[in-house]
């Protein structure tokens, strides 16, 4: 208030004076609300610090309370445990592939129809499109008993095959591609036509070139998605062998809520982690476009 | 007309050629399974093929007179998305108007911290949660009581956060909330800087201050960007499943069932195909009329 008399009386106009003044506060609030942020970053970082943490520590110290914030003693055991007494370098293989293959089959259906769906004009077209669409808006546990049953037909439980072939059809990387199509002007494309260039040709040295960040971008969610999930690898591995490796280190939770073994659990999610850790990191701004250009026209 | 259609037929053979990849096995994995299990859901079936029986609308009745658990799950799952959903919307937009004038660096910081749990899937944070909640040697506890939150809020006992029914889905929720906040940030920080510069510039001279401008001119030029998140996200929080399964099994007394997890334990473990279905017919309704109303208002920004 005295800085408000005080302007008053130096003459200077009251809108000035509210502008002041609300800076003042507007930067007090900034740095509260800053605070705030930041506060809010580090609860979502902690758990992955604690996990790691966590993946040191024998029993004892795990369930000791109050907890030890970093372990007097950290071991190695949990880690041993997991990568020599579990087949956890098979599951990190197994997952390999199927997110692999999910980003692989991604990538070549989302092009060649992403390709269609914004470029040409056919008969059937806005409604195979929509019929997409829709799916990437329903949730894929709707047909999962289905699909469960379809798989114990062809019998490919514990099979990549099985894994991989409801995720070849990528709605989100359909979706995305076709947005991204439509930026292409179609004069370039009428002008190869006109060099004579055949439908395969044009797709092979016009179409693939120029959609590189988009591919970029699919390939890397659909890897996501197929590292990630949770659900259908859970119905489809019944062999220990089989299991990707978020499923086979949430079976080393799993057995049993009283006495889990915190330390191996601990590491195993961090191994978990890291493969997925390390391809964010690498390809981060693949990630911010692939985020984006689904969902602001470009 | 049937020969004007050929032709055009005719004329698109390229694009059939470019999504028959794509649509082939659509069909088989997806279209052929949705229809597949929209019948089953008239149907008692087991394991056993040749038992496979029609019995009509029953199992539905039974699913919403008779089952003494999906009522619960139905009900629990729309809190989920009632909290989680506008929560994150929120604390993004907060974030994001926050950080978007920071230093590129600083931005990339709380980008990566943000977009970290997203990347770091759900199974991994269910588990890591599971050890931060428990009663006896939690994290959350120790911090609780270092705050002197334990005595203000429990008398000084050591919290169940799992084990208790009014604190259960509260503790499962933060959990999904935490990985629901990197894609909306930076959909957000994005969509920010798509607004031209100069409408802020024109505002201030106007005599808006910043208050002003973030109703006036933000929020509806994200607008678009808003619903586009709130679909995602909808739609995301409707399947939540991962945390259910790994850290209560829809304990305590069925204070954490959902859909999604009902599916599951009566459709795949169970082996009951046809009342698993018919919940998962159940699901579909409830998400297409949500996503019906969402398109409504995303349609324009799509044509």
């Amino acid at each position: 208030m005295a800085a408000t008399a005080y302007e008053a009386q130096k003459g200077m106009l009251p809108g000035d004076q509210m502008l002041r003044r609300r800076y003042l506060v507007g930067r007090w609030l900034r740095y509260l609300a800053l605070a705030i942020v930041v506060v809010l970053a580090l609860v979502l970082l902690i758990p992955i610090i604690w996990m790691l943490l966590g993946s040191f520590k024998i029993q004892r110290v795990a369930l000791a309370y109050p907890p030890e914030l970093i372990p007097s003693n950290p071991v190695l055991d949990n880690w041993e445990r997991l990568l020599i007494g579990r087949p956890s370098m098979r599951w990190l293989f197994n997952s390999l592939v199927v997110a692999g293959g999910i980003a692989i089959f991604g990538v070549i259906t989302s092009t060649f129809a992403g390709y269609a769906f914004g470029k040409k004009d056919f008969p059937g077209r806005t409604i195979f499109f929509w019929m997409i669409l829709m799916t990437m808006m329903l949730p894929r546990q709707i047909y999962i008993i289905p699909l469960f049953v379809l798989m114990k037909s062809l019998g490919w439980f514990n099979s990549y095959q099985g894994m991989i072939a409801p995720y070849i059809v990528y709605p989100f990387g359909v979706f995305l591609m076709r947005q991204y199509m439509q930026s292409i002007p179609d004069e370039l494309l009428e002008a190869a036509k006109m060099d004579g260039a055949s439908e395969l040709q044009l797709f092979r040295h016009m179409i693939v070139p120029l959609s590189r960040p988009a591919i970029g971008a699919i390939a890397i969610f659909a890897f996501m998605a197929g590292w990630n999930d949770y659900l259908w690898q859970l119905v489809l591995a019944t062999d220990e062998l089989w299991l990707t490796l978020p499923v086979g280190v949430a079976k080393l939770t799993a057995s049993g809520v009283g006495s889990i073994d915190i330390g191996v659990s601990m590491a195993g999610a961090t191994f978990a982690v890291v493969p997925m850790l390390l391809i964010f990191l690498l390809f981060q701004n693949y990630f911010i476009k692939g985020i984006t250009v689904g969902a602001l026209k470009g | 007309m049937l020969q004007r259609f050929a032709a055009s037929v005719w004329k698109g053979r390229w694009a059939y050629f470019f999504i028959a990849p794509a649509m082939i096995p659509f069909a088989i994995f997806t279209v052929y399974p949705l229809a597949q299990g929209l019948l089953l859901s008239f149907y008692k079936a087991g394991v056993n093929r040749d038992k496979w029986t029609y019995i009509g609308i029953k199992n539905y009745t039974n699913l919403l007179t008779r089952d003494p658990v999906f009522p619960t799950a139905i009900k629990n799952t729309f809190l989920f998305v009632l909290g989680v959903v506008p929560a994150a919307m929120v604390i993004c937009l907060f974030v994001a108007v926050l950080i978007y004038p920071l230093s590129q660096r600083k931005q990339t910081f709380f980008r990566a911290a943000f977009y970290m749990p997203v990347v770091s899937a759900g199974v991994v944070l269910a588990m890591v949660w599971v050890y931060i909640y428990s009663q006896e040697y939690g994290l959350l506890n120790y911090l609780f009581e270092s705050l002197g939150l334990l005595d203000l809020l429990n008398d000084g006992e050591k919290i169940g956060w799992l084990a208790q029914t009014n604190t259960a889905l509260l503790s499962l929720a933060i959990v999904v909330l935490s990985w629901s906040l990197g894609q909306p940030l930076i959909l957000f920080l994005a969509g920010l800087g798509a607004i031209p510069e100069p409408l802020y510039d024109a505002a201030k001279i106007d005599g808006a201050n910043s208050w002003q401008s973030f109703w006036k001119i933000t929020l509806p030029l994200l607008r678009p960007t808003m619903l586009f998140v709130l679909v995602v996200l909808t739609i995301a929080v409707f399947q939540v499943f991962v945390v259910v399964q790994l850290m209560t099994l829809g304990g305590p007394a069925n204070a954490t069932q959902t859909i999604v997890y009902r599916i599951w334990v009566t459709g795949i473990v169970g082996s009951k195909f046809g009342y698993g279905s018919a919940m998962a017919v159940v699901l579909l309704s409830i998400v297409s009329v949500v996503a019906i109303v969402q398109f409504k208002l995303l349609d324009r920004q799509l044509t």
